[in-house]
């Protein structure tokens, strides 16, 4: 490479974009042999020590054969699923077995067209992308990872909570002593109920949506105008959904913890009954 | 020339050796490339590539290991379905013998289970990387789509295997794990607006669907071996062509220079 290269900005380090399109004979490229083929090679012979070591000294399970009418306590699904049980205390099956994984999915799906950002494209950096990041590690370090840890391990018989240093025990009490929101609020009348649950749900979505707006402008300052015309409303709509979603999660999840929280809203009607 | 370079030249310049190898291993910079181009497995890379891109610090390799896991999984579970019969009176006296009789049927097992395991860990903490170098911005927020299809297809394709040693375990792994499809709205049968389908019940929903009859029974050892062992591995076998040939044509991300 007779070019002289260029230094390649490492983590925190900030580069100006954009910039003119990275092609054409000025570049930094290499072979991909042998510099990135050895790196593959070595790495693969790493991977599959350490598989074939892991393998010799770790047996995989196998249980009794399977007896449809023994149920073990607890039952728990595969370890990777977790997360999605453990939703299952907060939340109603179709709640949490089904539309949130939806939401999951499709805002993963979604994130690369609702991500206008042109800056961090193609190399670590903190600065300019604080609030997509923080958001990433929420989703996927703190919803995700640690409520699959919470049902692996703190998880024992009757999904009740027993600490590490706790035995197993399958005839623990625990009190049911949970109560829909309204209820805690003073409302006894159901179709009351109703209502306030409905308005809470709405209210949190209303109040939401104006948080987000005022968080976008606070971030975006003097900027705001003409980033929420290149934004777009449809982009900012979507985004504020899956946001607020996941906070609800957060939010329904502290409540039950500390305040003991059932529903928020029970909604029976002779066609469909939604509780959330 | 000493005599073995003799007969090493008799052999590489032989006309079955040329119509095999058509380029030595000379380090020039023409022999690099066609390495690349003139292999069909490494014709996956691009014949040159950015400097950053060679790097773990950048790359964390979660990617490249996620399909090394994966043909892990194809190579030992090949071997396992040479002993393993999906029909409920076999399964689990077969996953016994595999365990004891069949030279290394045990090794085979644990490393197919375990690859498993860390193709689902690599694949999350491949989705991690691309999100903090951003590599999912234009113009490859496809491609990323397509990575989100084969992060749910890794998991499905685990989650199907999960049932196959027909043990405890197993079952009601599944059942926990599949017990959301009786909830689905509208087309579960315990599902907010499951009166909106008439008839829906217990044999007759998204679940029975999943499970070929009402609870997890010979019928869903079936589908879900069928599933594990042909249809999802076609399905993630395409998509990861996409997601790879993508690459390919993309380059890999790095700052721009």
């Amino acid at each position: 490479m007779a070019t002289p290269l260029k230094a390649i900005p490492g983590p925190g380090k900030r580069i100006e974009v954009p910039i003119k399109k990275a092609t054409g004979p000025g570049d930094d490229k290499i072979h991909t042999w042998p510099h990135l083929v050895r790196n593959e090679f070595l790495i693969a012979c790493a991977m599959m020590i350490l598989l074939i070591v892991w393998s010799l000294l770790v047996d995989a399970p196998l249980e009794e054969p399977a007896n449809p009418t023994r149920t073990p306590n607890p039952s728990k699904a595969p370890w990777y699923f977790l997360g999605l049980q453990e939703m299952l205390v907060f939340f109603d099956p179709w709640h949490a077995g089904v539309v949130l994984p939806t939401f999951i999915i499709v805002g993963l799906m979604v994130i690369p067209y609702l991500d206008i950002n042109p800056k961090g494209n193609g190399y670590y950096c903190w600065k300019d992308r604080k609030w997509e990041i923080t958001t990433f590690i929420v989703g996927f370090h703190i919803l995700w990872v640690s409520l699959i840890i919470i049902g692996t391990f703190l998880r024992g018989p009757g999904w009740n909570w027993f600490w590490f240093w706790e035995k197993w025990d399958p005839h623990k009490v625990e009190a049911l002593t949970n109560v829909d929101l309204p209820f805690l609020l003073g409302v006894r009348d159901e179709t009351m109920a109703t209502i306030v649950g409905a308005l809470i749900v709405g209210g949190y979505f209303v109040v939401g949506y104006a948080a987000f707006y005022a968080l976008c402008r606070g971030v975006k300052g003097a900027e705001f105008p003409d980033f929420i015309e290149r934004w777009g409303w449809a982009r900012f709509g979507l985004t504020g959904f899956l946001f607020l979603n996941m906070w609800a999660v957060v939010a329904k999840m502290m409540m039950r913890h500390l305040l003991n929280i059932k529903y928020i809203m029970v909604l029976k009607t002779p066609y469909f009954s939604i509780n959330i | 020339m000493s005599k073995w370079d003799d007969v090493k030249e008799q052999i590489t310049e032989s006309e079955v050796w040329k119509s095999i190898f058509r380029h030595g291993y000379d380090d020039t910079p023409r022999n690099r490339i066609l390495m690349v181009s003139g292999n069909v497995w490494l014709h996956l890379h691009p014949s040159k590539v950015r400097r950053h891109a060679t790097r773990l610090r950048f790359t964390w390799c979660m990617g490249g290991i996620t399909f090394l896991m994966f043909l892990v999984t194809v190579i030992t579970g090949v071997y396992l379905m040479f002993y393993y019969r999906p029909t409920a009176e076999y399964a689990y006296a077969d996953m016994k013998y595999l365990e004891f009789d069949m030279p290394f049927g045990m090794l085979m097992r644990n490393m197919h289970r375990w690859a498993a395991h860390a193709m689902v860990i690599a694949v999350w903490l491949h989705m991690f990387r691309v999100f903090l170098t951003g590599s999912y911005k234009p113009p490859r927020e496809f491609n990323w789509v397509v990575g989100v299809i084969l992060l749910v297809l890794t998991l499905l394709l685990s989650f199907t295997g999960y049932l196959l040693p027909w043990d405890q375990l197993s079952i009601w792994a599944v059942t926990v794990g599949s017990n959301m499809g009786r909830a689905t709205p509208i087309l579960g049968h315990e599902g907010p607006g499951h009166e909106l389908i008439p008839g829906l019940n217990n044999v007759y929903d998204a679940r029975a669907f999943l499970f070929g009859g009402g609870e997890i029974g010979p019928h869903t050892l079936l589908r879900f071996y069928i599933l594990h062992c042909i249809f999802i591995p076609l399905v993630a076998s395409l998509f990861m062509a996409v997601h790879f040939w993508r690459i390919r044509r993309d380059g890999f991300s790095g700052p721009a220079l």
